[in-house]
């Protein structure tokens, strides 16, 4: 996740990484990991104290004045089997939500131009 | 490449949704203008896919169940050959520059299950969690990538790397590809595209030091896609 400030709205967070903050942490499907009394506050997340516990890599161009935040390390890619609420682009650029293929059976291809 | 199988599986309940891991959405616009395909077909162009599903080689397929629960994580995926491909494939590499003749005669030697991973797919279709193919949420995860350390940081290397070409600063860009290289050497997906960047056909470079058929012979061919695992998984 690109960011230019080192706290991040609540809301981003969930709609780049899945990972929502609740009361009993950043819980991402039934997986919830405990954020300390100070990660969080009116709404926004200090991305120090999540990357720590999350053992989230924070990466920094100082030339650009960008940080990067990569995913959750340690275990494995996907943290839960719930499908991640993606909601992409199509070819005329409007969105797409995943979600709106409940009730039926995906199957979810990457390829690529290159 | 995709089309036919969606015709035959949608009435049955399947839907496919195609996804381009394509920083530049040009470049996945005529392959999509020209295939014409009737299943959404999307654009990934901040590579968010390959983080959140754990994609590192393209073509990778997951399947997600009724209820939004995946019950195969990423995996190679191909309906059958593709005949524009196999048409690249035969061109006599005689007549071609040296770097060009390996990386087809390189190319000549990957592997993909296409035939078993549809009959898969027809069973999971037509049994849904009684296919043997549809894995447990317990199985999925542990099928998933690992995600060292090292690879999460490459993640974020790699998101540098294209929010800096994204914004007119393509030099600076190749620091944290190339950052993103070293970090995660079995990421085709971050490989193939930032050296595409430079060179359309992925050869020999002064950004990288590697380049397609240079590495893929490191690894040898048949290693470019792992076998496709149809094994029943673990009970959750």
């Amino acid at each position: 996740m690109i960011l230019t400030s080192l706290d991040i709205d609540v809301e981003a967070l969930e709609a780049r990484t899945g990972w929502s903050i609740r009361p009993e942490g950043a819980c991402k499907g039934d997986v919830c990991v405990p954020l300390s009394a100070d990660a969080v506050a009116d709404g926004r997340v200090s991305v120090p104290r999540l990357a720590e516990r999350m053992r989230m890599p924070l990466l920094r161009d100082e030339a650009h004045g960008l940080w990067a935040l990569g995913p959750e390390s340690g275990g494995r890619a996907l943290t839960t089997a719930e499908a991640p609420d993606l909601v992409l682009p199509d070819r005329h650029g409007r969105p797409f939500a995943l979600s709106s293929l409940r009730g039926r059976k995906v199957l979810l291809v990457a390829w690529a131009s290159w | 490449m995709w089309q036919a199988l969606s015709t035959e599986l949608r009435p049955r309940g399947l839907e496919i949704v195609t996804v381009a891991l394509d920083l530049d959405p040009e470049a996945a616009y005529r392959y999509i203008d020209k295939a014409a395909p009737d299943h959404p077909s999307l654009i990934d162009s901040a590579h968010v896919v390959d983080e959140l599903l754990g994609v590192v080689n393209v073509p990778n397929g997951v399947w997600i169940d009724e209820d939004g629960v995946l019950v195969r994580p990423a995996e190679p995926a191909s309906p059958g050959r593709n005949p524009a491909l196999d048409s690249l494939l035969s061109i006599d590499t005689s007549t071609l520059p040296p770097h060009l003749a390996d990386t087809l005669l390189e190319a000549r030697k990957i592997k993909l299950d296409h035939k078993s991973y549809v009959v898969a797919l027809r069973d999971w279709v037509a049994n849904g969690a009684e296919s043997p193919y549809a894995l447990g949420p317990d199985e999925v995860v542990r099928r998933s990538q690992p995600r060292s350390l090292d690879v999460a940081t490459a993640a974020a290397a790699f998101e540098l790397g294209q929010e800096l070409h994204r914004r007119g600063h393509p030099s600076d860009a190749v620091a944290w590809f190339r950052e993103a290289h070293r970090l995660q050497p079995d990421n085709w997906t971050y490989k193939r595209q930032a050296w595409s960047l430079v060179d359309p056909l992925q050869g020999p470079t002064d950004e990288y030091k590697g380049h397609w058929a240079k590495d893929i012979k490191e690894i040898g061919a048949e290693n470019y896609y792992p076998p496709l695992d149809l094994s029943p998984g673990l009970p959750d």
